[in-house]
């Protein structure tokens, strides 16, 4: 598996506009575009907002290889939804909601790749504050947003372990029995970061 | 600044790990060796509250783990063997940084710290990349300086050098000679205890030998030679009973 940042849908270093816009409004335009593509329910709206996406990522300096990494990882569910749609013999609508998919996603992943973690964690903490009277701590909300992010590239890591240990052992095919070992795997690294977060006084 | 161990007895289901230790830790540089599953890394979680012994009590000038675990873990570091498991946020500035959230500094006194720490330990032109995306001695270095951001008084380090080659092993020793904090370090590199002032020899949750390096790894020596080591499986119920 590739371990790229964009790959990890994870911040990409740069100095576009957009990385220098607030997080908060970036995340509330992202809100309202992807309420209006789904209100809209045209294709056009689509696939207007879906070029804006594409269209967006070179102007950010991002280049257009997460475009195609995200439209590949993309692809199946696109290809299922657009095969249940034409089975069900409505076409345009295959078409509109892969280009509501495919725009959301990509616009998405555009706020990711050009917003610091710790400014996401930070907007989240603000936006987590009114359930502190309901007793939820603010910063452990951000935190969990921030590990649960950190832990894209883990599970890949420790999915490309126990694959390679696999084939290491002149074992082929039935992929499904790596499950046991990579949960295995997680719930070891889950119980070493959670020692370490507590070592480090961040709890 | 002493740290000090009263009667410390640990055991996971049943096995122990701690058998009664009694030290006083003052020295500026304490290495602790002993074979896996012989009890140094529990020994050493005791030290920040990370393992709350059985019986005994572990004491921080005078303040003991038991009750005072934030205090203590604000004042004594800990960096573990694996970096990866150590590294919280994506990026290297950020993962930094993220020690420092609680410590009511400004933004700036924040970001000042950090790209200090990450200049110091030859990070500074990796800040925003990806923090797994680094090399293993990398990843070490981002571990010490994540621990280092929050200037901790004591340096506790579990076998920092374990997982990484001669020349990374050699930076990451080097970094923590010239650490000004006291410095307790858990190694197998016997070599990295040359120039400390105290090592203790740890073998079947006791403290068999206590004194200057070369005296301690002779001893160490002669020990694992007289085959007193616990078999490997115990070494790894050590920490994961």
């Amino acid at each position: 598996m590739s371990a790229g940042p964009a790959a990890a849908g994870l911040y990409v270093p740069g100095d576009s506009w957009l990385h220098r816009a607030p997080a908060g409004a970036k995340l509330l335009v992202l809100v309202a575009a992807v309420s209006a593509v789904v209100a809209a329910a045209n294709l056009p709206a689509a696939l207007a907002a879906a070029g804006a996406a594409v269209a967006l990522h070179p102007l950010c300096g991002l280049g257009l290889r997460p475009v195609w990494r995200t439209l590949r990882a993309l692809a199946p569910f696109l290809a299922l939804i657009a095969l249940f749609q034409l089975v069900a013999g409505d076409a345009p609508a295959a078409a509109r909601l892969c280009a509501q998919l495919a725009g959301a996603v990509l616009l998405s992943g555009l706020v990711t790749a050009t917003t610091r973690v710790s400014a996401m964690l930070t907007l989240f903490e603000r936006l987590a504050r009114p359930l502190a009277v309901v007793g939820a701590d603010p910063r452990r909300v951000g935190l969990v947003l921030a590990l649960t992010i950190r832990c894209i590239p883990m599970v890949a890591e420790s999915w490309r372990a126990s694959r390679e240990a696999y084939i290491a052992r002149g074992l082929r095919g039935r992929p499904h029995v790596l499950v046991v070992p990579v949960v295995v795997g997680l719930l070891r690294s889950a119980e070493a970061m959670g020692e370490a977060l507590t070592a480090r006084g961040i709890d | 600044m002493t740290l000090r161990l009263e009667g410390v007895s640990h055991a996971y289901a049943g096995r122990p790990v701690l058998r009664d230790i009694t030290l006083e830790l003052a020295e500026h540089r304490i290495g602790v060796i002993g074979a896996n599953g012989s009890g140094k890394s529990t020994l050493a979680r005791t030290l920040n509250g990370l393992v709350v012994p059985d019986s005994g009590r572990v004491l921080l000038d005078g303040l003991d783990t038991r009750r005072h675990a934030r205090e203590i873990r604000r004042r004594v570091g800990f960096v573990f063997s694996d970096p990866a498991a150590q590294i919280v946020m994506p990026t290297v500035a950020e993962d930094v940084a993220i020690g420092l959230r609680r410590s009511g500094l400004s933004r700036a006194e924040v970001e000042s710290r950090v790209s200090a720490v990450l200049e110091r330990h030859g990070l500074a032109g990796h800040r925003d990349h990806p923090a797994h995306l680094l090399s293993g001695g990398q990843r070490q270095m981002l571990a010490l300086a994540s621990v280092l951001v929050t200037e901790p008084e004591v340096l506790v380090c579990d076998e920092p050098t374990t997982l990484l080659d001669l020349r990374n092993a050699a930076v990451v020793a080097a970094a923590l000679r010239a650490l000004p904090q006291q410095v307790i370090l858990l190694t197998h590199h016997l070599d990295l205890l040359a120039g400390f002032d105290r090592v203790l020899v740890v073998d079947e949750g006791r403290v068999v030998f206590d004194g200057a390096p070369a005296d301690a790894v002779a001893h160490y020596t002669a020990l694992m030679g007289a085959g007193r080591t616990a078999a490997p499986e115990e070494g790894h119920a050590e920490r994961r009973p």
